[in-house]
């Protein structure tokens, strides 16, 4: 996947673009949700958006696995690309969110279970950024070890509305939602495909970096021996 | 000196990574670190206010339409919001991703050419 050609990955942005500019249209013909209205729409973004960020997560998490064990630097390119983009998916999650709770709940935020796990992962994330940019020499394998536990967090963020009292909605809303709201299903699939497609655009072009990143390193190294 | 006065000097850290190509992504680090260290103790505190001052827990669900609508808030500016920040997000990290990959190819071109000439 990381050695697209360039024809492949422009193709691949285009669709993306593509898709975003119409989600919208195909939102807007969405029928509303009878009690909440004009805001649940803010869902057909707010939940592709975390399904992004946990399938970021995975593939740094397996990615940073692979660099423990088989120290692949390869695996770790992928994995900090993927963290990235888990705190940058995370982050939209966090700010829709909150638009819709301040509308359908009263208030911007809820410290319960599944927002506060939401938040601490996002923050998992953050930290391994930052692990990767100030922690010098090393910091690749700690942060491949904070990757792991991020990953082993999510689990816990998906069930959390099953298993604690939550005023978040379950997770029963989605599988069922081709029977109970046929109507909302494809335009919910359009944005889902078009979040997915975007996420493989900004993937590769973030591990074509870190690739490149790589170059520089030993370039940079072989020029001071 | 005259080999750097011919070419931009490449700047490499400890781990041979240019300083120059990290700093988007220590100053964006540096953003988000800072809003974290000053929002959560509000935040926090503003979570605790509200169950503290809040009125008692109400015992059923109110449908929106049953609110009156000087206690609605609109929807609409809402959703424009959020589908705008999320817009604007994607925007700006394609955009960081491009400037990186300008600024890592600028200094693998410098350093092929020094390392070719020497």
């Amino acid at each position: 996947m990381m050695a697209m050609s360039s024809r492949t990955f422009g193709g691949l942005l285009g669709v993306a673009g593509v898709m975003f500019v119409t989600a919208p249209i195909l939102i807007a013909g969405a029928p509303y949700e009878s009690t909440m209205g004009l805001v649940q729409k803010i869902f057909y973004f707010h939940v592709p958006s975390w399904i992004a960020m946990f399938l970021a997560v995975f593939i740094c998490g397996f990615s940073s696995a692979v660099y423990l064990f088989k120290e692949k630097p390869a695996a770790d390119r992928l994995a900090v690309a993927a963290a990235e983009l888990a705190v940058l998916f995370g982050l939209m999650g966090l700010i829709t969110g909150p638009l819709w709770a301040i509308k359908a709940w009263g208030v911007w935020w809820q410290w319960d279970a599944r927002l506060t796990m939401a938040l601490i992962l996002e923050l998992i994330f953050l930290a391994y950024l930052l692990l990767r940019a100030y922690g010098g020499p090393g910091s690749e394998k700690l942060s491949a070890g904070l990757a792991l536990f991020g990953m082993a967090n999510v689990p816990f963020v998906y069930i959390s509305v099953n298993v604690w009292r939550t005023i978040h909605p379950t997770t029963n809303v989605l599988p069922s939602l081709s029977s109970s709201a046929p109507g909302m299903f494809g335009p919910f699939v359009w944005c889902m495909v078009a979040f997915l497609v975007l996420f493989v655009v900004m993937l590769t072009a973030r591990v074509r970096l870190e690739q490149q990143r790589g170059r520089l390193e030993q370039l940079c190294l072989a020029l001071e021996r | 000196m005259a080999e750097s006065g011919r070419y931009p000097r490449v700047d490499c850290g400890e781990d041979g990574r240019s300083k120059e190509q990290m700093k988007p992504v220590r100053l964006l680090l540096h953003a988000l670190t800072v809003l974290v260290i000053v929002a959560a103790p509000i935040w926090a505190e503003i979570g605790v206010a509200e169950v503290v001052a809040g009125q008692p827990a109400q015992d059923e669900f109110i449908p929106l339409d049953s609110v009156p609508p000087e206690d609605q808030l609109p929807a609409a500016p809402l959703l424009v919001a959020a589908y705008s920040l999320l817009w604007v997000a994607v925007l700006i990290y394609l955009w960081s991703i491009w400037r990186r990959m300008i600024t890592v190819e600028r200094e693998l071109s410098d350093l092929s050419r020094r390392t070719g000439d020497s």
